[in-house]
C-alpha cells in the first residue's frame, strides 16, 4: 500500500512571496510519491476548525532525505495554521494522493512546454525535475499578477527556459500566460493554475497535453464526490460520466474533461 | 455473545460501528487502507434507479466543528451497483446496508425489489432525508402520512429489513419516527444532515453551487443525542444512531440515548482509519466506565426490541 498517513516533521517553514509559503516535511510518506503532480492531504491541526485536510500539491522531493516540500498561499483558516507552524512541529499527511503528470513518452530532446498560473506553479517543478532528468528541454511559462508575487524564478530557470507573465506588466510579458506562446515550438504542453487559465492554455496549445485540476476537496480518496466533474465523452473503460478529481486526477489528458 | 456485538433486524454486527451512507463510496477506496471485515456492517452510498450527476461543484463547504455537503446523491444507477459494486463487496462476511432513493414512489420501490433480493444485502435504507436534491429526498421525510405511506410501499416489496433514515429538518421528529414504525420499517436510522448555507464574503454569493448543503461533523452531535433520546422512548424498533461521531465516547453517548449502532461519517474523511480507530478503541473506555457489554447500555427502544424478539 502506497497510501497511508503519517505525521510529518516541518524542517523549513519560509514565506517566498507574499502570502506564499514554503514548507518541508519530512517522514516516510516522502519516498511513495509515483509521479509528480501527485498531492497531499494535510491535517494542518488536530482541533475542530478547520475540521477537513487541506490538498496540497508537491512542489518537491527529495528521496534521499525522505522530504516533500510544498509551496502554498495563506488562503483562509487551514494555510493560515499551516504557517504559523514551527520547525520541529508535526502535520498529520495523508497521501500520496491522486494521478500525476504521465512523462513515460516523453523522449529524449523533446521540448516540454510547463505552464502555471500562481499556486498551480508548484507540482511543475518537481515535473519538470523528472523531464530534465529523461534528458527532454523544458521551456516554463509563470504567470503572476505583479513582480512583488513572483516565486521559483530561479529554480525553474537552472532547468530550461523561463518566460515570466504579469498581469500588469511589471515583469516580462505583460497580461495572461498565453501572450507568451506566440512562436514557441514543443511536443507535449503541462499545466496547472485556475480555471480560466487552463482553459485558455488548452484552446491555444496545438500539441497534445495534460491539465492538473484544483477543488474543494473532502475525503481525498474518492470516496465522498465533492470534487467531482463531467467528462467530454463517457470514459471508455468504465462508461463513467463524470471524474474524482482527487482520485482519478487531479491531471487529466486536455480536452478529456469539461473544465 | 461479544462485548462489541451488537443484533439488529437482518444486521449481526460484531461491533456497533458501519459507516454511514454517502461517507465512504461502496468500501473501494477505504479497502485500500484497512480489511473493512473489521467493521461492525458498511452502509453504501444511496442507490437510484438511473445513474445521477449530482450537483455542480463546489459541493462542501466547511464550517467550525463541521461540513455542509451538497453531493446530489451522485450514484452509478441501479444496474451498474448490481453488476458491480454488491459483486465486488461479496468478498466481505461483514453485513451490507444499501441506502436507496428516488424521485417517486416507484423509483424506491424498484430499487428496494431488486437491491434486496441480492444476495450479500442485508438491509435497505431508506433516504427520505436527503436535503440536497430537487424531487423526492427530504421531500419524502417531511410529512408523518408521505414517508409511512412511502415505508410502507417499500416493505411491501423487499426482502430485507428496512430502515428508514429521517430528517432532522422537521418540526417533530418523533411523530415521523412513530409512523414510519407504525408504516412496518424493522428500524431507523437517524440522523442525517441538517440544511444550512455559507456565504462565500468576496461575492457574496452561498459558497455551495447548490446555495444550501447538508452539515455534518462534530458540531450537529447534541442534536442527534436529543433526538435518537426522544425517539428511542417512544418507538419499539431499534436505532442506528449518527451525526457527528468522532471519538469513541461519542459511540457510548449515542447508544446511552437509544441508538443500537452507530453510524460514522464526516470522520472518515478527516481520517481514513476512523471506523478502525474507534472500535480498537472502545473496549479500553468500556471497561475504564465499567460497561460490560455494548448491549447494556443501548436506550431504551433497543431494550424493548430485543425482548420482544
Amino acid at each position: 500500500m502506497t497510501m497511508r498517513t503519517e505525521d510529518m516533521k516541518i524542517t523549513e517553514q519560509k514565506e517566498v512571496a507574499p502570502k506564499i509559503f514554503k514548507v518541508t516535511l519530512s517522514g516516510e510518506l516522502a519516498i511513495a510519491l509515483k509521479s509528480p503532480g501527485q498531492f497531499i492531504h494535510v491535517q494542518v491541526d488536530k482541533g475542530i476548525d478547520p475540521m477537513l485536510r487541506r490538498p496540497l500539491s508537491i512542489c518537491d522531493v527529495n528521496l534521499e532525505k525522505e522530504e516533500l516540500t510544498l509551496i502554498y498561499r495563506v488562503e483562509g483558516k487551514g494555510t493560515k495554521l499551516l504557517s504559523e507552524k514551527n520547525i520541529g512541529d508535526s502535520v498529520n499527511v495523508l497521501g500520496p494522493l491522486g494521478e500525476g503528470f504521465p512523462i513515460e513518452n516523453v523522449k529524449e530532446n523533446d521540448t516540454c512546454l510547463l505552464v502555471g498560473g500562481g499556486v498551480g506553479i508548484p507540482p511543475l517543478y518537481y515535473l519538470a525535475k523528472k523531464l530534465t532528468n529523461k534528458g527532454a528541454k523544458v521551456i516554463t511559462i509563470l504567470g503572476f499578477r505583479n513582480a512583488g508575487d513572483i516565486f521559483l524564478e530561479e529554480e525553474f530557470a537552472q532547468l530550461g527556459e523561463v518566460i515570466i507573465t504579469t498581469e500588469d506588466g511589471s515583469k516580462g510579458i505583460k497580461g495572461f500566460v498565453t501572450n507568451a506562446f506566440k512562436g514557441l515550438s514543443y511536443d507535449v504542453f503541462y499545466t496547472c493554475g485556475p480555471k480560466g487559465m487552463l482553459r485558455a492554455v488548452e484552446s491555444e496549445a496545438v500539441t497534445a497535453g495534460f491539465i492538473s485540476l484544483e477543488e474543494r476537496m473532502g475525503c481525498g480518496v474518492g470516496a465522498c464526490l465533492a470534487c467531482v466533474c463531467d467528462y467530454t465523452e463517457p470514459n471508455t473503460e468504465t462508461g463513467k460520466t463524470y471524474a474524482k478529481i482527487c482520485s482519478d486526477g487531479p491531471v487529466f489528458k486536455a480536452g478529456e474533461v469539461r473544465i | 455473545m461479544s462485548r462489541l456485538e451488537v443484533k439488529l433486524p437482518g444486521l449481526l454486527m460484531k461491533n456497533p460501528v458501519m459507516p454511514a451512507s454517502g461517507c465512504f463510496g461502496f468500501g473501494q477506496e477505504y479497502a485500500k487502507f484497512y480489511d473493512l471485515n473489521r467493521l461492525g456492517a458498511i452502509c453504501v452510498k444511496a442507490v437510484t434507479v438511473e445513474q445521477r450527476a449530482g450537483n455542480p461543484t463546489p459541493r462542501v463547504a466547511e464550517t467550525p466543528g463541521g461540513m455542509l455537503n451538497a453531493i446530489g446523491l451522485q450514484n452509478p444507477g441501479l444496474e451498474h451497483v448490481l453488476e458491480h459494486e454488491l459483486p465486488w463487496l461479496e468478498k466481505f462476511d461483514t453485513p451490507i446496508v444499501v441506502n436507496i432513493a428516488g424521485n417517486v414512489p416507484e423509483d424506491y420501490k424498484e430499487v428496494a425489489r431488486q437491491i434486496s433480493k441480492v444476495k450479500n444485502v442485508n438491509a435497505i435504507e431508506l433516504n427520505i432525508s436527503c436535503p440536497n436534491v430537487k424531487e423526492g429526498g427530504i421531500a419524502f421525510g417531511t410529512s408523518a402520512s408521505t414517508a409511512a405511506n412511502l415505508t410502507e410501499q417499500v416493505k411491501a416489496v423487499s426482502n430485507v429489513p428496512v430502515y428508514v433514515k429521517l430528517s432532522p429538518n422537521v418540526t417533530d421528529i418523533v411523530e415521523i419516527a412513530k409512523a414510519v414504525e407504525g408504516a412496518g420499517a424493522d428500524g431507523l436510522s437517524m440522523i442525517n444532515t441538517l440544511l444550512g448555507m455559507r456565504i462565500d464574503l468576496k461575492t457574496g454569493q452561498p459558497i455551495l453551487a447548490n446555495r444550501t448543503g447538508g452539515l455534518s461533523g462534530a458540531g450537529i452531535k447534541p442534536v442527534a443525542i436529543r433526538m435518537i433520546h426522544d425517539v428511542s422512548q417512544v418507538v419499539n424498533i431499534p436505532i442506528i444512531g449518527m451525526g457527528g461521531i468522532f471519538e469513541v465516547d461519542d459511540i457510548l453517548e449515542f447508544m446511552m440515548a437509544g441508538a443500537s449502532a452507530v453510524a460514522v461519517g464526516t470522520a472518515n474523511f478527516v481520517d481514513p482509519f476512523a471506523c478502525p480507530n474507534l472500535i480498537d478503541g472502545l473496549e479500553t473506555r468500556m471497561d475504564e466506565l465499567g460497561i460490560d457489554t455494548l448491549s447494556s447500555i443501548v436506550g431504551r427502544s433497543s431494550a424493548l426490541c430485543n425482548s420482544n424478539r
